[in-house]
Parts: structure tokens; sequence; C-alpha cells
């Protein structure tokens, strides 16, 4: 094996008195793929950047090929031989995939030559990109073939991808670790991080764990389980979530019917003839991959958009596809969305005036056109007591507090309504774990109040730990919904890729005329 | 070694506080340089400009006659910048409105109208510009138009309305061909507040507009609304907030307010209508909106502090001859350091080392 | 003459101030910033070039002294707008008002002097060619210098990789950032730039348009040019026929007023705002869902979080 390509040696990356690297050691060779594990917050990101030359350590050095270095930016990694594939792309809406693949590299290479060997690298590689197009014009997964093909052009010793498949398809998945076994088999060194311990244990030799700052392990992903290698990444166990047993199903209180909405972006995602129903006292979870309709469903069920019929949504027997959000909200709905800064919330505005933003539906806050401020302050009040809700004052901006806490205000403050039918889309996505598991217990308590609750999730451990049925939605079509104890995560994953589940997975597959059938090229995926 | 911008965690009220205070106290520093390199006396300069208007009672009236319609035409501009709507034809809209609301007091001339001229007029001023905002306002919602270039460019047009109508039609054919109407008729006049002076009702509903404006943005729904706007488009719409009904409500507002500000303004210091009347309040208006933190109070008070940098000015030009130009150059410098000292309230200045510099990136 | 060379030349004349100003702002704003102190950006290139034109005799001088204020005023906004992350739209109008009282405060001693205007080019032979002799080979220096900044302005922006970062950085300043580039440097060199061009723009009007300076001479090419910018969806070919079509506009009511035609003189003046409203709303309601036309993060502030 020789000596390690490149040498993390006790990094410390302070942010004021916050350690977010404590003191980590960490060893990538050529000709392997190492895995980065950890929770949201554990450190991952931090540690790449650092690597990447995009943070400063606050102590502890570097060393590439043996030799220590000190990286003043990218520009220095890239010259090193570095190349890095970030989660958030950075990429330029308006300009052409050649054009941001420029920008990406530190290079004086002629553009017409620049364009050409792109989009023969790309094809060698089993990405192809057309060099003139637009990224405004591409899918999600072709941008990221940008990010990554970028990162091939400068011949890299050292690539490292931040949790690349989060917004893949299962089949994208597959021809991403194609691509990354031929790298490793070119002598190349891959780091990757990732949560995904399936992925990881499948694709990765070596794997470095990091929990709360600091590394606890190094391990071969391949010789532990997926359980072995959570319980490193967590520690101790988060408390189960109680199964609400005997909950009774009651009415549809939430129902959709056939609905078909054409977006009203250019990049959005036409929402196509569908359908789902959601009784009193269940809980139905919508998973997919990001971008596959699921913000143009919520603003369909809040009414931020109007449905073309009335009747395409119906709450508790009211049509309401014509209804804005606020009378939704009179009949006892209430929705919670995915971004919590700037959608959710108004991040410079005090929690108050954030009760206010969703509260002034109902009487109790707004009388007669006036706003009542000790009402709007009572509701803080009770959220902050019933959901843990942790902050520096009595009433600060929201953008202060931290992604759980506000994640468990912006729940809190509409369980507190107690309504009838709540949507929610994401209601743990980069929450720490235990604001996670508080958010969680109090959607299956409110369900057990009779309330129908439909989480939209990302994530499939979530939902099956909460819902009692799962739909799949997938370029804008919902599959059925199967009840979660009969469903297995092989199934899901291809309902995510847009495939048929195979018959004995139960339930029906997306758009699917004849059951079992494999419909990857006719949903063109 | 460099300066860099950090976000502050929360807002910091001390500054909040200060801001103005400092944001005056360098402003009176680089006018005093200013008035040195003018060669003349900065103390006696200052003076003239800031203290001796307030020392009689003739300059304090005039105080709140030229504060009267910035204060009225600021508080509508900053139910439009609250929510975000940039509207910059105040000035336009209080042409407008001063031409309708003077159309009725001509009409009416002579004849043996009852006082209900008067208020009528005042409505039409108010209408009037109500109705020129909407052109920008309807612009904006209607077919995404910049509301910034739009509503400039009707300020232009406006005011060659405005010459046409004076040089024109209503031209008063016993004015010795002086482009202006007659005088107004008596009943067509502002009142005067107190005998022997300018003080006219115009500075009472300057206090009204102010006083209304405070709890529609401080205590009801509808001001909520426009701030969240303003603030988060995206939180808004979540609400429930109609951004579009918002941008032309705030428009219609604010051109109502200009309109009536201008219809009062020449029905009541002037006197009549002609062309240029107005020094440009509709444009310094946004500088007492931006001054008085779009916050009626403030504004109130920015106001005031404004009409003094006039009559300081009209002093100056008289007594030691310093140009009317200053004025515009010291409202500008304000505005730059009121908006500099500003941005600490959101923001930190530090100081960096070079080797963590433009690099350190987010993402 | 003809009338239709007299016609061209005055449009000329009326358009190189507007061409100017736009050509800048557009780099300004290509790169993300909304610069609205056009006017008193213009205003001050206008005294300070009769200034420097009336006491060295020298219209070059003039003119680099028309551009130093420009950037001058620029550098003023740069500092606010860009190191203290200040409301671009309240910076620039405090810009504006600012440059209308300090150009004024300038000029008030020049009111009433004349002094001698740039030259024109003549080339024997060509320009004497009937029709377009004059119109091609008999301008003055600030004409040519207009197209020629056009052209490399399109080549700059199109065919160099600095104008590739450029246009990135107005597109998405937070890609640009993440990816390393200096994204206030950049915005502060391109709002020099824009400021450097409309101090010219103004520069030209008492150098060349008319051999006076008077306060206010600007009378609002500044905020027309900014529409101009939006005109020509933000393309350096589109602005020049944009300025030529407002100069056009411009020339047009003059000479139906000479014509007199039964139509007051003031709804002929009011013509060229009246035409960029409709232009503005036709434009913009072109855009729909074909992406933007402008660039993405114009106006919005940026303040890299560390």
């Amino acid at each position: 094996m020789g000596a390690p390509l490149l040498s993390a040696v006790q990094i410390t990356k302070r942010f004021g008195s916050f350690a977010a690297n404590d003191s980590v050691d960490l060893d990538v060779y050529g000709g392997e793929v190492h895995a980065l594990l950890g929770e949201n917050g554990a450190g991952k990101s931090t540690l790449v950047k650092i690597i990447y030359g995009l943070l400063q350590p606050t102590s502890g050095e570097l060393r590439f090929m043996g030799r220590k270095v000190e990286l003043a930016g990218p520009a220095a990694a890239r010259a090193l031989r570095i190349g890095m594939v970030f989660q958030h792309f950075s990429l330029f809406e308006n300009l052409t995939v050649a054009e941001n693949v420029a920008l990406g590299l530190s290079t004086a290479e002629p553009f017409a030559v620049l364009s050409r060997r792109l989009a023969d690298l790309s094809r060698d590689y089993g990405l192809p990109l057309e060099p003139a197009r637009e990224v405004w014009r591409l899918s999600v997964g072709e941008r990221q073939r940008i990010e990554i093909v970028r990162a091939l052009m400068q011949n890299p010793k050292l690539l490292i991808l931040d949790e690349p498949t989060s917004v893949l398809t299962p089949q994208e998945t597959d021809q991403l670790f194609i691509t990354l076994r031929r790298l490793k088999a070119e002598g190349r060194a891959i780091l990757y991080i990732s949560h995904k311990l399936d992925e990881v244990k499948a694709l990765c030799d070596t794997a470095t764990i990091l929990r709360g700052g600091k590394k606890v392990a190094t391990c071969d992903p391949r010789l532990e389980t997926a359980a072995s290698l959570a319980r490193m990444m967590v520690g101790a166990d988060i408390g189960e979530i109680r199964a609400a047993a005997g909950r009774t199903r009651g009415t549809a209180r939430l129902i959709v019917r056939d609905l078909t909405l054409d977006p009203d972006d250019p990049h959005g995602v036409r929402l196509d003839t569908v359908s789902l129903e959601v009784r009193g006292g269940e809980i139905l979870g919508i998973a997919g991959v990001s971008g596959n309709g699921q913000d143009e469903l919520f603003a369909a069920l809040s009414g931020e958009r109007a449905s073309p019929n009335a009747d395409d949504v119906v709450i508790d027997d009211r049509a309401v596809g014509q209804m804005s959000i606020t009378d939704r909200r009179r009949l006892g709905a209430a929705f919670v969305p995915e971004e919590r800064l700037g959608h959710g919330t108004a991040p410079r505005m005090r929690l108050s005036d954030n009760a206010l933003l969703t509260g002034h539906a109902s009487a109790a806050m707004v009388k007669r056109g006036f706003i009542d401020r000790t009402a709007m302050l009572a509701t803080v009040d009770n959220t902050t007591k019933v959901f843990d809700v942790r902050k520096a004052k009595r009433d600060p901006e929201a953008v202060s507090l931290s992604g759980g806490n506000l994640q468990k205000f912006i729940v809190g403050r509409e369980i507190l309504r107690e309504p009838g039918v709540l949507v929610v889309a994401q209601p743990t996505w980069g929450v720490d774990a235990g604001a996670a598991a508080t958010i969680r217990q109090a959607l299956f308590d409110l369900a057990a109040r009779g309330a129908a609750v439909l989480v939209i999730s990302q994530d499939l451990d979530e939902l099956e730990e909460i819902a009692d049925r799962i739909a799949v939605i997938f370029h804008g079509r919902l599959s059925e919904a199967i009840e979660a104890a009969a469903v297995t995560r092989e199934a899901l994953g291809l309902l995510m890729g847009g495939s048929a589940a195979k018959s004995d997975a139960g339930g029906g597959a997306v758009g699917a005329k004849a059951g079992g059938k494999d419909l990857d090229h006719a949903t063109g995926a | 070694m460099q300066l860099v911008l950090e976000r502050r965690a929360e807002r910091s009220t001390a500054i909040a506080v200060a801001s103005p205070l400092i944001a005056i106290a360098l402003t009176l520093v680089t006018m005093a340089i200013l008035f040195a390199a003018l060669g003349k006396n900065p103390v006696t300069a200052l003076s003239v400009y800031f203290v001796d208007p307030l020392t009689d009672s003739y300059s304090l009236v005039e105080l709140a006659v030229k504060a009267t319609p910035l204060i009225i035409i600021a508080v509508g501009l900053s139910l439009c910048y609250l929510a975000n709507v940039w509207n910059i034809g105040a000035e336009g809209q209080f042409l407008i409105g001063a031409v309708c609301g003077s159309w009725l007091a001509v009409k009416t001339q002579g004849t043996d109208a009852g006082f209900w001229v008067l208020p009528a007029m005042l409505i039409l001023g108010a209408v009037g510009g109500a109705l020129y905002a909407l052109i920008p306002a309807i612009a904006k919602v209607r077919f995404g138009a910049s509301e910034i270039l739009t509503s400039l460019m009707l300020v232009y047009v406006a005011d060659l309305l405005l010459d046409y109508l004076v040089r024109g039609p209503w031209r008063d054919p016993n004015g010795f061909n002086f482009p202006t109407t007659a005088e107004f008729d008596p009943v067509a006049t502002v009142p005067i507040l107190i005998e022997e002076t300018r003080l006219h009702l115009g500075s009472l509903i300057a206090l009204v507009v102010v006083a209304v404006a405070s709890v529609v943005l401080g205590r009801t729904i509808k001001g909520f609304e426009i701030k969240v706007v303003g603030a988060a488009p995206r939180a808004a719409r979540f609400a429930g907030f109609d951004a579009d009904k918002l941008v032309i409500l705030t428009f219609v507002i604010s051109g109502a307010l200009a309109g009536l500000a201008g219809i009062i303004e020449v029905a009541g210091p002037v006197g009549h209508l002609q062309p240029n009347f107005s020094p440009g309040y509709g444009f310094t208006a946004i500088i007492v909106a931006f001054l008085g933190r779009l916050n009626p109070i403030g504004i109130l008070i920015a106001g005031l502090f404004l009409a003094l940098t006039f009559i300081g000015g009209e002093q100056a030009q008289i007594s030691i001859k310093v140009p009317l130009d200053l004025t515009k150059v010291f409202q500008g410098i304000l505005l730059f350091y009121v908006l500099a000292c500003d941005s600490l309230i959101l923001y930190r200045i530090r100081v960096v080392s070079s080797r963590s510099g433009a690099a350190d990136g987010i993402v | 003459m003809g009338l239709f060379e007299a016609i061209i030349l005055s449009v000329l004349a009326a358009s190189t101030p507007l061409l100017l100003a736009a050509a800048g702002e557009l780099v300004t704003e290509r790169a993300g910033v909304l610069n609205l102190g056009l006017e008193g950006m213009m205003i001050m290139g206008a005294a300070c070039g009769f200034a420097g034109a009336y006491f060295t005799g020298s219209v070059i001088v003039g003119a680099l002294a028309g551009i130093l204020a420009g950037m001058f005023m620029s550098a003023l906004f740069a500092a606010l707008t860009l190191g203290l992350a200040v409301n671009q739209v309240a910076a620039g109008l405090a810009l504006t008002i600012f440059g209308i009282g300090l150009s004024g405060l300038i000029g008030a001693g020049f009111v009433g002097e004349r002094i001698e205007t740039a030259p024109h080019l003549y080339l024997p032979m060509l320009t004497d060619i009937p029709w377009i002799g004059k119109i091609a080979f008999g301008q003055d220096g600030f004409v040519y210098v207009s197209i020629a900044l056009v052209i490399g302005i399109w080549w700059f922006l199109y065919r160099t990789r600095a104008g590739l970062i450029l246009r990135a950085v107005g597109d998405n300043h937070v890609s640009a950032h993440a990816l390393g580039y200096p994204v206030l440097r950049i915005r502060t060199l391109a709002v020099l730039f824009g400021g450097a061009c409309a101090g010219l723009g103004g520069a030209y009007l008492p150098l060349a348009y008319t051999p006076f300076f008077t306060p206010g001479m600007t009378a609002g090419r500044g905020w027309i040019a900014l529409a101009l910018v939006v005109f020509a969806s933000w393309r350096p070919g589109r602005v020049v026929t944009g300025a030529y079509l407002f100069g056009g506009v411009t020339i047009l009511q003059l000479h139906a007023q000479a014509m007199s035609l039964p139509i007051p003189s003031q709804f002929m003046s009011s013509l060229p705002y009246l035409a960029t409203v409709v232009v503005l709303i036709v434009i913009s309601r072109r855009r729909g869902l074909a992406g933007s036309a402008a660039p993405a993060s114009l106006g919005l502030v940026f303040v890299p979080d560390r």
C-alpha cells in the first residue's frame, strides 16, 4: 500500500467555542474508496472543506504524498490534483455546460479545446454531456455530471464526493458506482461522504466514522453490519418510537383525486393524475428523491397553488381545490413546508410574528383587523414548553435558532392548533437526532388523536418508522400506497427510480398498465 | 489584512438607536469641511443652517409648512418600501394630484361655490395620485416591468402635462401671459390654522397621517402583511398573503398620499397652479423615508429635519452666499451616512488575516 | 446637407451620451449590481468635463476629467453597496441627488462660459462622400469611442475568460464565491467601469453636444440609459439599437415641433419617456418561461458567510 496519498493529522477547526472538527486523523490511499461516515453535524463537511482548501484548520496539518501542505484556497488544492464534487452544486444556470466547466477549472486551455475534451471525457466515463447546452435545461442528475466531469477534467489524484447519491435515482447511483470503481482501478483515491450505510458497504474499502467532531473509528465496512456501523455513527440508542397500538382509522379526511397540475416555473415538475387518501388516525408517507414533484404537490395541498378543479383536493368532505391557504387553515388543516427559513418562517422576524404567520387564520390572534400580541406570545411560550425549543431569549428572531429548534417551533406551532389534517414536508431534514425524535413522536401522537397526517420525506428510515402506508412519487406521478409492514426497501427504491415493483413486493407500480413489467424505458428516466 | 463584513446573529438594538445620531454627527462634520472649502466659517455656516431657523417663529412655521408634504409623501413611500415595492415616482403622483385637484378649483373659479369645493379638491387630488400610481403597479403585477423605471419615467410625463395645462388651457387670462392659473378662490384654498401665519391645515393632516400609519403598521394585520411580503415573500405566500394585491394596495395608498400632498401644497402655500411649484418634494421624500427608517414617527422627525435643511439652505444663500445646490449635497451625504450606519445594525466589520480571506466560502 | 443627413447626424449626437452610459451600466448589471446613480454620475461627468476643458483648453483633458468624476462617484456607490451591503436602490438615489447637487456647486462658476467643442474627424475624400460621408467619417471622437466601447464590451463578455467570470458572478454570486472567485472585487471593478462610462457620457454633453454647461443639463438621460439596458436585454448589440432608437425619438419630437404640427410640444417631449414605459412593459412580458434574461443575482446583496 505504501504511504498514504493524503493525511489529515490532528485536524481541529473551531468556530468560536464550537469545535466542528476535534483532533481528527485521516489517511487516504491511492486505489481505494474511503468512506467518511457520520450524522448531520458530525463534521464531515468541515473536514472535507479543509482538505479542499475552503477552510483553514485552527490547528493540525495536512500532508500530501508525505509532504506538509498549506492550502490557501481551492485553487491550491486543484493544483495538487485534488478534486471535489459538492453536495450543493456551484453552477450557473444561464451559462452553458462548457462555460460552467471552464469556470470550475483554473486553466488557460482555449475554450474550443476544452469543449471538445469535455464531450469526449464525459462520454468515455459514461456520464455524457453536451457542451453547448444551457444548464437550466438539465435535470438534477445531469447537473451533477457537470460537477463530476469538471473534477475529472483535471485528472485528479484524489476525488472527494459529498453525498453524491442524495439527488440520484437508484439506477443513476449504479452508474455512478461503475464510474467510481473505474477511477479506483486507475489508481486514484476517492473520499466518499455519505450517511447511506448500504451504499458504503457496497462500494467502499475503508470507512472513517466521525461523531460530534471527533473520529471514533476506522474500519472495513465490508466486514461490518449496517447496524454496527450505525451504532458507531450514532452512539447511544435513540428511544424507539412507541407504536400506537390499535390506532383506529376513521374516515378519509384528506383526499386528492386525479390531480393534474402544470408547473409554474420552467424547472418544475408536472403533477400527473395524482391520487391519494389519508384517513383520520393514519400517517401516509410519500417517499421519493427530491425534485420529483414533492414541492408542487405540497403547494397544491396547501393552497399556495390552486388546483384546476375544486374537488381535486378534499379536506373533511369540503372541496378545497380552489380555496386559499388561509381558508384551508380555517377548516382545520395545517402545513409545514420543507424550507424552514424563508418559507416556513420569515427569518428576520421574531417568533411571535412567525406565530402570526400561520395563526392569523384563526380568530384568536386577529380581532377585527387588529393583531393581539398577547395571543402571539402565548403561542410562542406554549410551543417552547411543549416541544422543548431551546433559544437565547423569550422572543428571538427566527434565524437565531438552530435548525432542530426552529423545526420544533414550526411543527409545534401547527400541532398546537390541533389540526384535523397535517401535511408536512421533510420533517426532520438537517435536524439533530434529539429534535428529530421529538418531532416524529409529535406527529405520531397527533395521528393517534384522530388527525390525518401526510408526511413527504426523502428519508426512507423515517417513513418506515412512522408511516402506516407509503406511496412513492416519481416524475410527478404517485404510486399506490402500500402498507408499511408489507413493503421492502428494494421495492421502494425501484419505485423511486421509476421501475415497476416486482409483483411479490405487493402494491402497484407508477403508471403501470400490466403488473410486474420493468418500465424504465417507458418513463424515460 | 483586510476588512470584511459579517452578518450578526441578531439585529443590534444599540446601533439601531445610535445610528441616525451618528449619521447626523458625521454629516455635520463633513459639511463643516465643505463650508471651509468654500471659504466660509464652518461654525457660522452650520449655525445659519441648523440653529437660526429654530430661533424665530416665522422659520418655525416654515419648518412645518415645508415638512408637511415631505411627511405625507414619505409615509406613503414607507408602506411601499416595506413591501419591497420601489415607488420612485412619488414626484409624479404629487404633481398629478395637484393637477387633478386644481381642475376643480379652476372650474369653479369665480362661481359662488360652497364649502364643499376644498374637500372635493383634496379627494380629487388623492384619487388622481392613486390612479397615476396604478400604472406602474399594474405594469409590475401584470407584466413584470420594473416599477423603479416605469414610475420614474412617469414623473417626466406628469411634469410635462402640468407645464402644458398651465401654459395652455388653464392659464389665467388676466395673468399677463405668465404660465400660471389665477389665484384660487378662498373656498378653494386650504385654511390657515394660526392668523397671520402660513401654518395651514395640511400640517394637521400630516400628523393624522402619521398617527394612522403608525397604528396600521404596528397593530393591524394589513400592516403585518406589508412587512412580511417585503421581508420574506415566500413566507408571505405561505401565510396566505397576496403579494400582488399588496403591491397594488401600497402603490395606490402611496399615490393617494402623494397626490393629497400635491393638492394641499398647491391650494395652500402656493395658492395657484404653476409649473415647477415643487422643489422636488417627491424625491426628497424618498430620503425622508429612509432617514425615518420606514417608520411613521421616524419619518415625522426626519421630515422636520430635512425641512430644516431646506430653510437653512435658503437662509444661507441670502446671508452667507452659499449656493442652494449645497442643500442637495447635504441631503445626499446625509443619506449616505444613514445607509452606512444602518448597515451596521445587521452586519459587523471584522479584520481578518488574508490567509483565510476570499477563499473561506460557503457550501 | 440634405434633411436626411441632418436628421441622422442629430440622432447620432443625441444617442451617443445614452450609448456611453448604457454600455457601462450594462457591464455593471451583468456583474449583478444595479446602479441607479447614473444620472448623478453623468451630471458630474458633465460638470467636471467642462471644468477640465475650460481650464486647459483641451477636450481630451475634459473627457478624462469626466471619466474620473464618474469613477469617483461610482467608488462612493461601491463602498456603500459592496463594502457595507447597503440597499442598492437607496444608495443609487442618494448618489443621484448628491451628484446633482455637487455638479451644481462645481458648475455654478461656469454658467455662461463657452469652450471649444470636440473637433470632428476629417478624412479627405471619405468625409466628402455624399449622404454617408459625414455620418461615417465626420464624427467627433466620442462617437467613435462609443462604438468601439460597445464592440470591446461584447468581445470582453463573450470572448474572454474574465468576461465569462463576470457573467458568472452576475448569474449566481453564491456559486461564484464557492468556486473561489472574488465576487466583491469583480463587482467593484464593474461598478468603477460603469462610472467611467457614465462620466464620459455626461462629459460629451458640454464637450461636443453644446459648448456650455447648464445645471441639470443631463435632463434625465441617466434614467433613460437605465431603461435602455433593460430594453437591450443586457446584450451589447441591442444597446446600440436602443440608444439610436431613443435618440431618434428625441429628435423626432423636435422636428415635429418645427413642422408646427398641431400637437402640444410637451406631448412630443414626453414621447421618449412614454416610449420607455411601453418598451419596459413589452420586454418584461416577453421573458416568460425561457429562462431569465436578466442577470439572476441583479440587485441582490452579497455577504459571504464566514
